[in-house]
């Protein structure tokens, strides 16, 4: 805005351009000279004061206005293009060999951010059974086999790490825990998300029952299509996240993970692992083995 | 606008040999823009290759393209690199964009950016005069009543990107705001919406800084207009 400032009175640019140019005319309307032709005197004043030629002066908001010579504005430009050459370093991304490292931070960042944000006890909002999509367009997603061919009668999850009861676990003993239904939306990476309907067991209550120590830091899990993946224990605890065996009221069917699958809607669908083979609660994830997408450049924490 | 006025000016005010100089662009301001300027970039090009992976606004099943994206203005050769290159420059993005917008109200500077209704009768003249070679408006203040709009909509693009943004990374911690947005669908949508917005004003701002020259681009690096307008 034109705040109308009222230029210094040593400021000779302003003194001259207001003089010659009033705010009411345009710039291209010439000052009139005087009668006789001569240009009228409008600069005695700074010819009296020649130090004002110095001294700060200001613009319409306030931009501080110098005359200078040529030497100094190449001296003041100088010490200004000096202070934005740290901004080159982001130049540091265009370099090959630099760019994948920097990226990996940046991932590294938003993750650390990720799982400093993650609300354990915040929940997704439930949708109604109006809302859930029709189980014929809940997609099938797989990377390898769509039917990885498990042997659903004979299937056992293999329970490892830091549990006192480790072994292998009928899916009937993970049913005979409570049963949790939820209408929750699933987001895939790729940006299309669905609300489904989800039955099975809280993925604590089962830990608990197989005395997982809780304060370990990831849940593995491995599948029968050698997918695999690694979850923080805050989001396993989480009151939403499921060892999901239903969908839409029915067994799960084996191009949806049967007989068991995660079901986490704090998380992206790549986190959701299908056909679960074995599980293991640690502290330390089997080298470059934090999941099957995430080893390949995806974001590990894949939190919503 | 070498007028006879400003020549008079100059012959009668100025001590021979000094040239007038005014501080348009104090360093916080520069460095937000520049910074913003490499991050607004990689964002809308990621961007487009992450909108490739489901270029749709409908649902998966039956899946209904609304634009693919061409594969040469996209960057991170995949979705995962593109992901990689948008979280990375978010962070470059609202640091910057806060950094500006903080800055501008601690000094009360948005005064002279901020688009206000009294702005509104200025926008016509000015575009006629870019766009229809009409007469140029007088020279009032740093920036004229089109420049308001188009600099005060990008911080408005801005705000907007950031907000969506939030939403599509954490819907489910930032729920309220996903509700206030109408929920997943909208927030992507209106997370494109914004992206648009951008992408409308990014030639406008190139094609005036190249008629300007290079003064008034020399003046975005250093802080330091040689003879502004203003001043004649």
């Amino acid at each position: 805005m034109p705040d109308e400032t009222q230029p210094a009175e040593n400021c000779p640019s302003q003194a001259g351009a207001k003089e010659s140019v009033p705010a009411s005319e345009t710039a291209e309307a010439p000052k009139p000279l005087d009668a006789d032709g001569e240009i009228p005197p409008v600069d005695e004043p700074q010819q009296e004061q020649p130090a004002a030629y110095a001294s700060a002066c200001s613009g319409p908001a306030g931009e501080e206005v110098r005359d200078v010579t040529p030497r100094e504005r190449g001296r003041i430009n100088r010490r200004e293009l000096l202070k934005l050459v740290p901004i080159i370093a982001i130049g540091a991304f265009a370099i090959p060999k630099l760019q994948e490292p920097l990226l990996m931070d940046g991932l590294a960042l938003s993750d650390w951010a990720s799982a400093k944000l993650f609300g354990r006890h915040r929940l997704e909002p439930t949708y109604s059974n109006s809302e859930v999509a029709p189980f014929d367009r809940f997609p099938y997603n797989y990377y390898d086999v769509l039917d990885p061919e498990v042997d659903l009668d004979r299937w056992t999850l293999t329970v490892e790490g830091l549990v006192k009861r480790p072994g292998e676990y009928k899916l009937q003993q993970i049913q005979a825990l409570p049963k949790v239904v939820q209408n929750t939306r699933h987001v895939c990476v790729e940006g299309w998300d669905v609300i489904g309907n989800f039955g099975g067991t809280r993925a604590s209550d089962f830990l608990r029952s197989v005395g997982a120590n809780l304060t370990a830091r990831y849940l593995e899990v491995e599948c029968a299509d050698e997918y695999y993946e690694s979850i923080d224990m805050a989001t396993v605890l989480h009151p939403q996240t499921l060892f999901c065996y239903e969908m839409y009221g029915q067994s799960l069917d084996r191009g949806h993970g049967a007989p068991l699958r995660l079901q986490m809607p704090t998380k992206l669908g790549y986190k959701q692992a299908k056909y679960l083979d074995t599980i293991r609660v640690t502290n330390v994830l089997k080298g470059g083995k934090r999941g099957y997408w995430e080893d390949q450049g995806y974001d590990w924490f894949g939190g919503l | 606008m070498a007028t006879s006025a400003a020549i008079v000016k100059s012959n009668q005010s100025k001590k021979p040999d000094t040239i007038t100089i005014a501080y348009e662009h104090p360093l916080i301001v520069r460095v937000a823009h520049w910074l913003n300027a490499v991050a607004v970039f990689v964002l809308i090009t990621s961007g487009l290759r992450i909108f490739r992976a489901f270029p749709s606004f409908g649902p998966k099943i039956p899946q209904q393209n609304f634009w693919v994206p061409p594969s040469g203005i996209a960057l991170g050769g995949w979705l995962a690199g593109a992901l990689q290159w948008h979280f990375t420059f978010m962070w470059i993005f609202v640091g910057s964009g806060l950094m500006y917008v903080v800055y501008q109200v601690v000094t009360g500077h948005w005064r002279q950016v901020l688009f206000m209704p009294r702005d509104i009768k200025g926008v016509w003249p000015m575009a006629r005069h870019y766009f229809l070679f009409g007469k140029k408006p007088p020279v009032e203040a740093a920036y004229n009543p089109l420049q308001k709009l188009a600099y005060s909509s990008t911080i408005f693009f801005g705000a907007m990107s950031f907000l969506t943004g939030l939403v599509l990374y954490k819907p489910v911690q930032f729920w309220w705001l996903t509700w206030m947005l109408g929920g997943f669908h909208f927030a992507r949508i209106w997370h494109f919406v914004a992206t648009c917005g951008f992408v409308a004003f990014i030639p406008g701002h190139l094609i005036m800084v190249l008629l300007h020259g290079w003064n008034n681009f020399y003046s975005m690096m250093t802080g330091w207009k040689r003879d502004p307008e203003y001043l004649d």
